[in-house]
């Protein structure tokens, strides 16, 4: 079982890899989404330094709302969705792989790319830390809720803005506790409490997203 | 569309049970015609009664003066846009389970007044602050929440008027709303937390004054009024759709036929 | 509860405008929903 899980991974990463430009496209949005908000608010280091968890946190979910879109979209028009289906795998395991493909492509490069991006914030170092450990639990709840978006609204005419009306909402708890972690620590308490919570809520995410995803893409393919 | 593909609307005749009985669209229809006018009715007198009461019985608030009788229509339409959320993801859950297509019709049915008192809740919600709070708008858990309720809502109806095929737009529509259902307690709990830690909207409105007996009647008459009103109308909502639906269904034909 | 005149009671204690455009906009929403929906019912009788 594994085993099938890690092909399915393998398969999605690996067929993601071939469209390098797009991947890269997204953590370019996100770079640029950061860098416009001091020149928008002015460079005053204190108001950056507040503001610089939310923008962020803000710049990491439309980055992943935007690369949801493809999460099934490629394997839905050429019909390999309905094949995997049908298949001898359970469906809620083809989705997790899914999943953590789409994570490993866009959630991870964006947690990684988050110090360097705090740096822009004047953030020390301590905040830092912290931000890039929210981002690395929150980040796969990202794409576990968004996953059940992008199931809802395949072959729907007008799905990307439906998409990100949908899934938007459900992000409210994430970019809460992500963003009020990074801000805890600026004010000299401790993350650990939002870190948990957060935890806490990826938990929840991966219990009930498979499922609805997976009867998602069953009604899509009905 | 043809009946012959909902096992259970086609067996509801033979298996005697009433409840099933009417999970069938076509024997729906003439009872949902009855129950409308009793609970337009019933809507009417208890809005009546409740705007009597809370203008005319209800005395003024020693603290916040007439304005406080915004409360009557306020905490009646958060409550019923809190309630016919949770109604439309039961039913939609009755749906997924049941695979009966009644479920899904009153889910979308349930939507629209749901967003309209979410509104309401919203709207009033901002004219009642601004004169006690001084402004329209603040940061409260309560009025977050609502906010990402209506938000919930638009995602819903959005996504169910996009999907044309009915029998997909109620199932994944039925997703959306338990999803919804779900997060709805983490958003209440994630934007309290929010608030706390944020210091900067101080006011809280649990913190009430003690309530006279006549107020407190006066918005439990109107709740119940807005609870009728949204029968009535989801009723009436699901008849439409249901004609809609099974335009060429040989009872819609014949239905047509007798007027 | 007694307003003295009906004046009064259109005044609301100086909260008119709060007190009754919550309650207008409500009965507003409430007519629009009412009115779409007799329309909609409307067109799916006749649609043959």
């Amino acid at each position: 079982m594994l085993g099938g899980l890690r092909s399915i991974i393998a398969r999605d990463v690996r067929l993601s890899m071939r469209r390098r430009g797009e991947v890269l496209n997204y953590l370019v949005f996100f770079v640029i989404v950061v860098t416009l908000f001091p020149l928008g608010v002015g460079p005053e280091p204190a108001l950056l330094r507040t503001m610089a968890p939310g923008i962020v946190w803000v710049a990491a979910l439309l980055a992943a709302m935007l690369s949801l879109q493809r999460l099934f979209a490629a394997d839905y028009a050429d019909g390999t969705l309905e094949q995997m289906l049908i298949s001898a795998h359970p469906v809620g395991l083809i989705v997790i792989g899914k999943m953590v493909a789409h994570w490993l492509l866009s959630g991870l490069p964006l947690t990684l790319l988050a110090p360097v991006l705090g740096l822009q914030f004047d953030l020390p170092q301590k905040a830092l830390a912290v931000l890039t450990l929210s981002l690395a639990i929150g980040t796969p709840v990202l794409s576990l809720i968004g996953g059940v978006g992008a199931a809802l609204t395949l072959g729907v005419r007008g799905g990307g803005v439906l998409l990100a009306l949908l899934v938007l909402p459900l992000y409210v708890p994430v970019l809460i506790f992500g963003t009020g972690s990074v801000g805890a620590a600026l004010s000299g308490m401790g993350a650990g409490a939002q870190l948990s919570l957060l935890g806490a809520f990826l938990a929840i995410s991966c219990v009930v997203a498979p499922w609805a995803t997976s009867a998602a893409l069953r009604v899509a393919c009905d | 569309m043809t009946t012959e593909s909902y096992p259970l609307g086609a067996q509801a005749g033979s298996h005697g049970n009433w409840l099933m009985k009417y999970a069938a669209p076509q024997a729906f229809f003439p009872l949902a015609g009855k129950m409308i006018p009793w609970f337009g009715t019933l809507a009417a007198l208890l809005g009546a009664a409740g705007l009597y009461v809370g203008f005319f019985v209800a005395p003024t608030d020693f603290q916040q003066g007439e304005v406080y009788r915004i409360i009557f229509i306020h905490v009646a339409a958060s409550w019923m846009s809190m309630f016919i959320y949770v109604v439309m993801a039961g039913w939609a859950a009755l749906g997924l389970v049941l695979n009966t297509r009644l479920s899904g019709m009153m889910a979308s049915a349930l939507a629209p007044t749901g967003a309209m008192f979410t509104f309401v809740a919203l709207w009033s919600g901002a004219l009642w602050g601004k004169p006690t709070w001084g402004t329209w708008w603040v940061w409260d858990a309560r009025l977050t929440s609502e906010l990402i309720l209506l938000f919930l809502y638009f995602g819903f109806i959005a996504l169910t008027t996009a999907i044309d095929d009915p029998r997909r737009a109620d199932r994944a529509g039925a997703l959306l709303a338990i999803v919804g259902v779900i997060n709805i307690p983490i958003i209440y709990f994630s934007v309290q937390w929010w608030n706390t830690l944020h210091q900067g909207a101080s006011v809280s409105l649990t913190k009430s004054p003690s309530m006279a007996t006549t107020m407190l009647t006066g918005m439990l008459l109107m709740a119940l009024a807005a609870w009728m009103y949204s029968i009535a109308v989801a009723l009436w909502r699901v008849r439409s759709i249901i004609l809609e639906r099974e335009r060429d269904a040989a009872w819609v034909r014949e239905l047509r036929g007798q007027e | 509860m007694s307003w003295g005149s009906f004046g009064n009671f259109l005044h609301m204690g100086g909260y008119a405008l709060y007190v009754w455009g919550s309650y207008g906009v409500a009965a507003l929403c409430i007519a629009a929903e009412l009115g779409t929906l007799a329309r909609r019912w409307r067109a799916a009788q006749r649609r043959p």
